[in-house]
């Protein structure tokens, strides 16, 4: 068992570009439901949005990088719209159960066999990458150090990853200080209250459901940038694995959702090693390695179970907060 | 009751229910609101007089919450025209109907519990520019403001004893304090009518006396008040006009002390509250003269059928 690679592969995991992309994707249900109260089960929807918005017009109508970008985030404001018109005027719940269910919708569309020139159909689409490769500034190379040692292409893909992190980041901070903050946080708390004090609710919710769904977009592209766009990667375990994220975070905070999803991301390599490592050493004989994938998820569980019950907050969060019932 | 003509100064003509006023602020025709086959709301005629505290009251049931509801734009009027300062509300969404300057309260207090009572307070304010999702990002265009409706609600929050509690969450606040921080949040956008659902429910009779004396002082400043409210007694104190509904219906008007010796609403009260006293009205003994009418309205049904 090599302790070594084992530590070295979990610790790469910190800067990969899967857990910047769970990072901007926690951001933006950390926006939904940490500020404004929105529950969106359906994140996984706006990364599938985004990831096709920038693949497809890339590959049929072969759109530069920017276009592209552009591309994605138009079509996850109007799939934000598409969501928002019909049930930001209901309850919250309304809203809950019509994005798990049109990130479903999303999800059967891309995969359905009749689509496939446009969207691979369950195969995905691959090869859309050389564009994005070609714009590297970074000279050919090895780069970094220890476990984040990376070639020039590894290294552009996580300069821009990360980039997009931090600029959300930012962006959500300088928001939720200003008083377009304050109104989304009231409207989180109540409602009827902000309305009454003359606010425009309903376009108070529409414009955080637009800004961390875009947030949702550019994870999926930052998702499938390195690799191939697989649809059944969008299903609801996305959703909750970065749920989870926000929450073991903390749900209002800044850097809750990048911390949550680093330390998940990490967790999540670091364990499914120790298994394998157990398992290939014969310390552990009565699970195969196929399992051992599966029962981190267990382990994952059971820990993240035991975060929630003793500290509901999550790492960053405020306890004081969280100690009225509202 | 007499026969004579009662006028006030008020009223524009002869007192009695949905009687013109001098100087409405509100004037309400044929408002309706069903439930199902139950008609809450059904008022014919109403004006809200201007500069006044015009009390709301009637039994549980009566629809004034409902009414209230129907004026600031929370639900939506079955039919029914309304003004406001000679602006037609009907059907105007609730942000709208604030923005006009007739800004309301709840009779469950509806403070914004994490954030703190200074943020209640801010969020009261209009016309700041950073409420806009693209100037929010430039601090300096809207700080000014900021430092303005900030100094605002601090003034506003020492005359209403919460400054020492700003930067608390206005969860940590017991039930008065936040019926006293939602009025202050209302005043924050300088209302012309506020409009206050049960402001003395559930509050504690120290508390009650200094509520009391706010609403007195809003009217001072130039406000007109409207609060609905079910106990009489709380009434009699502070309003210059009342307005009884019963039913949907508004079934007298008057000055308090009048108000409390019309048949019509010792009649509508009586099913309520008949092992309840009805407060101490001057005059006749009140339990018997409602004994009486509750008489004469059972013979009344009686020859009826």
């Amino acid at each position: 068992m090599d302790w070594g690679q084992i530590l070295d592969t979990a610790a790469g995991e910190l800067l990969s570009p899967v857990t910047a992309a769970y990072a901007l994707a926690a951001i933006g249900i950390g926006v939904h439901f940490g500020y404004a109260g929105l529950l969106n089960f359906g994140q996984a929807g706006f990364m599938a949005i985004g990831a096709y918005g920038f693949v497809v017009p890339t590959l049929l109508f072969d759109f530069p990088v920017w276009a592209a970008f552009l591309t994605s985030i138009a079509a996850s404001v109007l799939f934000a719209f598409l969501l928002g018109i019909p049930t930001l005027r209901l309850r919250a719940d309304y809203l809950a159960i019509v994005t798990i269910a049109s990130a479903e919708i999303v999800r059967y569309v891309v995969s359905t066999t009749g689509l496939t020139d446009v969207t691979g159909g369950a195969a995905g689409l691959s090869g859309f990458n050389g564009s994005f490769t070609a714009l590297n500034p970074f000279a050919d190379g090895i780069y970094g150090f220890g476990p984040w040692t990376f070639t020039a292409n590894q290294l552009w893909i996580r300069v821009v990853g990360w980039s997009l992190v931090a600029i959300a980041s930012v962006l959500v901070y300088l928001l939720m200080r200003s008083p377009w903050g304050r109104v989304v946080k009231g409207i989180r708390e109540d409602e009827d209250a902000v309305r009454s004090l003359g606010k425009n609710v309903y376009a108070y919710k529409m414009q955080a459901l637009v800004l961390g769904g875009v947030f949702g977009s550019l994870a999926g592209v930052i998702y499938v940038l390195p690799r191939a766009v697989q649809p059944a990667n969008y299903g609801t375990t996305l959703t909750f694995f970065i749920w989870t994220m926000l929450l073991l975070g903390g749900a209002a905070t800044i850097w809750g959702p990048i911390v949550g999803a680093m330390i998940f991301a990490t967790l999540l390599t670091l364990s499914d090693g120790i298994l394998r490592g157990l398992i290939s050493a014969d310390i552990i004989t009565f699970i195969s390695g196929t399992q051992a994938g599966q029962i981190r998820f267990m382990i994952i569980g059971a820990v993240l179970m035991l975060l929630v019950i003793f500290r509901p907050q999550g790492i960053f969060g405020n306890k004081k907060e969280l100690s009225f019932n509202v | 009751m007499s026969d004579t003509i009662v006028t006030h100064p008020l009223v524009d003509g002869a007192v009695g229910p949905g009687c013109k006023k001098v100087d409405p602020i509100v004037v309400a025709d044929g408002v309706t609101r069903t439930f199902g086959g139950l008609t809450a709301v059904d008022v014919a005629h109403v004006e809200i007089p201007r500069h006044a505290i015009t009390a709301l009251i009637g039994p549980n049931g009566a629809g004034k919450t409902t009414f209230f509801n129907l004026l600031t734009g929370f639900d939506k009027p079955n039919t029914g025209e309304w003004s406001f300062e000679g602006h037609s509300l009907a059907r105007v969404p609730a942000f709208r109907v604030s923005r006009k300057g007739m800004v309301r309260t709840f009779q469950l207090t509806k403070s914004l519990g994490r954030l703190s009572v200074l943020q209640n307070m801010l969020l009261g304010a209009t016309k700041q520019p950073g409420e806009n999702l693209f100037t929010a990002l430039i601090k300096p265009l809207w700080s000014k403001r900021e430092q303005a409706i900030t100094a605002k609600a601090e003034e506003l929050l020492a005359r209403f004893k919460l400054l020492e509690k700003s930067e608390d969450y206005a969860a940590s606040l017991s039930g008065g304090q936040r019926k006293l921080l939602e009025m202050a949040r209302a005043l924050m956008s300088d209302p012309v009518l506020i409009m206050l659902d049960e402001p003395m429910a559930g509050v504690n009779p120290a508390l009650t006396q200094s509520l009391l004396g706010h609403i007195k002082q809003l009217k001072s400043e130039g406000m007109s008040v409207l609060f609905v409210e079910h106990d009489m007694h709380m009434v009699r104190h502070i309003s210059d006009w009342v307005i009884v509904m019963a039913e949907g219906k508004v079934v007298a008007e008057g000055p308090p002390d009048q108000v409390m010796n019309d048949p019509a609403v010792i009649d509508a009260y009586l099913g309520a509250h008949h092992d309840t006293d009805l407060g101490d009205m001057t005059g006749a003994n009140p339990v018997i003269e409602a004994k009486e009418v509750a008489a004469q309205h059972a013979a009344k049904k009686e020859g009826a059928i």
